[in-house]
């Protein structure tokens, strides 16, 4: 026979599993979307990693799915990058869902410096979010963003076309936005927990709805 | 007044040294074309048996290959003051002398705490700089010297006990006078002590004025008589390559000692560098400059390099490069940035703004920017790059992608959700706008600003979306 051991010294050194997933602690990042927020294994966006979003194509609620962690960030003062964007943020719409522009910095890049950049960004450990438009980035460059997200601490996000999501990535989170029948944003894979089977409805933010 | 001097035994070596990272036998030589002569040499010649003051006939019989550069004075010269600028942060009483800085530091001991601190923080700043150097320490600048000469870390801070320590100096090494020096040797006076004790007036009129005037201001009786130095207000820094260069990597170890040395500068001078131009020299002085700018002051020698390096490296050479030249004119106040007490970014994070020079260095100028918004409300205006923000919250709805210019909103007719808002303005500045704003759904599901011309309903035209 064996020595007898406590179980109680066990359960405490948490060396065995007992079935019921622990509370879901509240996520340090949360996404501003209360419904998405509960699906999330992190309770929001993945910390210090990669998340990548597909597109069927831009300006479909990229930034409305966001804008309002942009917010949050940016009114904590802290930096925020934009790297390569298809248009030009509208400071009057970016300030309507409570950005505050002083902390975002736009980053013109050409195409064949666009993963460079982000990298950079996301190493240097002193941005809060980087938010990137690349058009061509394979599995290993998404690899590296990973990285030096990790490094850095920051939130990435990586804005790409619906047709990537046949590849395999290494983003600790991959959203799909859908523009119809409506708006909504699917999870297609979320690191540490199954990927919901429903979707998000990304409804209008109060902005967009017209006052008159 | 107590005094800190800086010996530089191998002034002219060290320049040269400083900017080569090989070290294969290397000699500085000086004198008439047929009698010439090394004056200084690095360690693997020394090694190989050659000596200073061998003819360079000889020198060649000893060792089959060595480089050798002509010693340049007026070289030798520009690293001094350099180096006294670098000394001038530390005191702001600095003076040359012969192969030596002073600096008084009786009134520095204060701020940079005692005199053993101060010396390893000088000997640090040195070593760093890739010049050998002897410090000491005495009431005097020419004791101090003296001291120096003779031993390294030497320290002599009360006047009182100056006469002892100088007692047992060989005259050789006392730095009088050399005519008196040769004089009182043959007369039998070999050490500083015998000098201390003969008659001063028999002296003065042996010797003149001369020696007594030396011997007071060694032994603090008089003042020091030196030339206080004052770092000039621009930073001229050019080095000569030893062979041509032609691929902007091989620059990058002189730019990095330039830059470093730019930052000691500005370090000295308690100040910083905005704008500074890189001159690469070609053959028959054509030049290619490279101009560097920087959002705010800076003068730490890391990001001055990093900066530096990113425009150096955006240059197609278009012939070899031989010589290198660091021009700073704009040399404005520098303010250091304040830190946050409970910094949460990760350790060794790179700061906001050395990564948007890094940036730039790359991506250009303008890559890296801020928008505000303006006044002006037509859409193509109503934003800037810009520090300053002008504008308001407007009460419309507007888009979060804005489009550089309007374009035609193509495919079936869209489906309007908002509308329309009237904008009628810029009759005065030629650019008029008369147009009625819809927000707009598109057959693909995309939420769009658009419009069209007052009072239509068709001829979209896209603004923005809604994203």
């Amino acid at each position: 026979m064996g020595a007898v051991v406590a179980l109680s010294g066990l359960l405490d050194a948490r060396q065995v599993w007992r079935g019921a997933a622990a509370p879901m602690p509240a996520g340090a990042q949360p996404t501003g979307w209360p419904e998405l927020d509960a699906a999330l294994p992190a309770g929001g966006w993945p910390e210090a990693s990669l998340s990548e979003i597909l597109l069927p194509a831009d300006g479909v609620g990229e930034l409305r799915l966001l804008l309002p962690t942009l917010a949050r960030l940016s009114r904590a003062a802290r930096p925020v990058m934009v790297v390569a964007p298809p248009y030009a943020p509208c400071v009057a719409g970016w300030r309507q869902h409570g950005v505050d522009m002083r902390r975002v910095e736009i980053v013109a890049a050409p195409q064949n410096e666009v993963l460079w950049a982000t990298e950079q960004c996301l190493r240097s450990g002193s941005c809060a979010a980087v938010l990137a438009w690349p058009r061509q980035a394979d599995d290993r460059a998404l690899r590296r963003l990973q990285v030096a997200a990790d490094s850095g601490r920051a939130l990435a996000f990586v804005l790409r076309d619906r047709h990537c999501l046949a590849n395999a990535s290494p983003a600790a989170l991959r959203l799909e936005i859908e523009a119809l029948p409506q708006p909504r944003a699917w999870v297609r894979k979320c690191r540490g927990g199954v990927a919901p089977a429903r979707p998000f409805p990304l409804e209008s933010a109060p902005a967009d709805r017209a006052p008159h | 007044m107590t005094w800190a001097c800086i010996l530089l035994p191998q002034l002219a070596l060290d320049g040269v040294l400083r900017r080569r990272d090989d070290d294969g036998p290397l000699v500085l030589i000086d004198g008439p074309v047929n009698a010439r002569v090394i004056v200084a040499l690095n360690a693997s010649a020394r090694a190989a048996g050659l000596r200073v003051g061998q003819r360079l006939v000889a020198a060649r019989a000893l060792l089959a290959q060595f480089e050798m550069l002509p010693h340049d004075a007026a070289m030798v010269g520009r690293w001094q003051r350099f180096l006294a600028a670098v000394a001038y942060r530390y005191s702001s009483t600095v003076g040359l002398l012969p192969h030596a800085i002073v600096l008084e530091v009786g009134h520095s001991l204060g701020l940079f705490g005692p005199w053993p601190r101060l010396e390893a923080m000088l000997r640090e700043e040195f070593a760093a700089l890739g010049f050998r150097h002897r410090i000491a320490l005495a009431p005097t600048p020419q004791a101090a010297w003296v001291l120096a000469g003779l031993q390294d870390g030497a320290a002599v801070p009360e006047l009182a006990r100056l006469r002892p320590a100088l007692q047992d100096v060989p005259m050789r090494k006392s730095r009088l006078p050399a005519v008196a020096v040769e004089r009182l040797a043959g007369m039998g006076i070999h050490t500083l002590g015998q000098l201390f004790r003969l008659p001063r007036d028999g002296l003065r009129r042996r010797f003149g004025c001369e020696l007594q005037e030396a011997l007071e201001r060694l032994l603090g009786e008089r003042p020091p008589g030196l030339d206080s130095y004052l770092p000039p207000d621009r930073f001229d820094l050019s080095i000569e390559l030893s062979h041509e260069v032609e691929n902007v990597a091989s620059l990058v170890f002189p730019l990095r000692r330039m830059t470093g040395d730019l930052a000691a500068y500005l370090a000295g001078r308690d100040g910083g560098v905005q704008r500074f131009v890189l001159r690469l020299e070609h053959r028959e002085g054509r030049v290619t400059e490279v101009r560097v700018g920087l959002l705010a002051p800076q003068r730490d020698a890391g990001m001055l390099f990093e900066t530096a390096r990113g425009r150096l490296e955006q240059v197609q050479l278009p012939e070899p490069v031989l010589g290198l030249r660091l021009l700073a004119r704009d040399l404005p106040a520098f303010v250091p940035a304040g830190r946050d007490l409970f910094d949460e970014t990760p350790l060794h994070a790179l700061p906001l703004d050395q990564l948007r020079e890094r940036l730039r260095a790359r991506l250009g100028e303008q890559a890296v920017h801020r928008l505000v918004a303006t006044t002006d409300p037509r859409p193509e205006r109503a934003q800037a790059v810009a520090d300053t923000d002008a504008g308001h919250d407007e009460p419309h709805p507007r888009p979060t992608w804005l489009l550089p210019q309007p374009i035609p909103l193509r495919g079936p007719s869209p489906r309007i959700l908002a509308g329309p808002e009237r904008l009628e303005t810029g009759w005065w500045d030629g650019a008029e706008a008369c147009r009625d704003y819809y927000v707009v759904e598109t057959s693909l599901g995309q939420r769009a600003w658009a419009f069209c011309p007052t009072g239509e309903q068709g001829g979209w035209m896209l603004q923005g979306w809604f994203a």
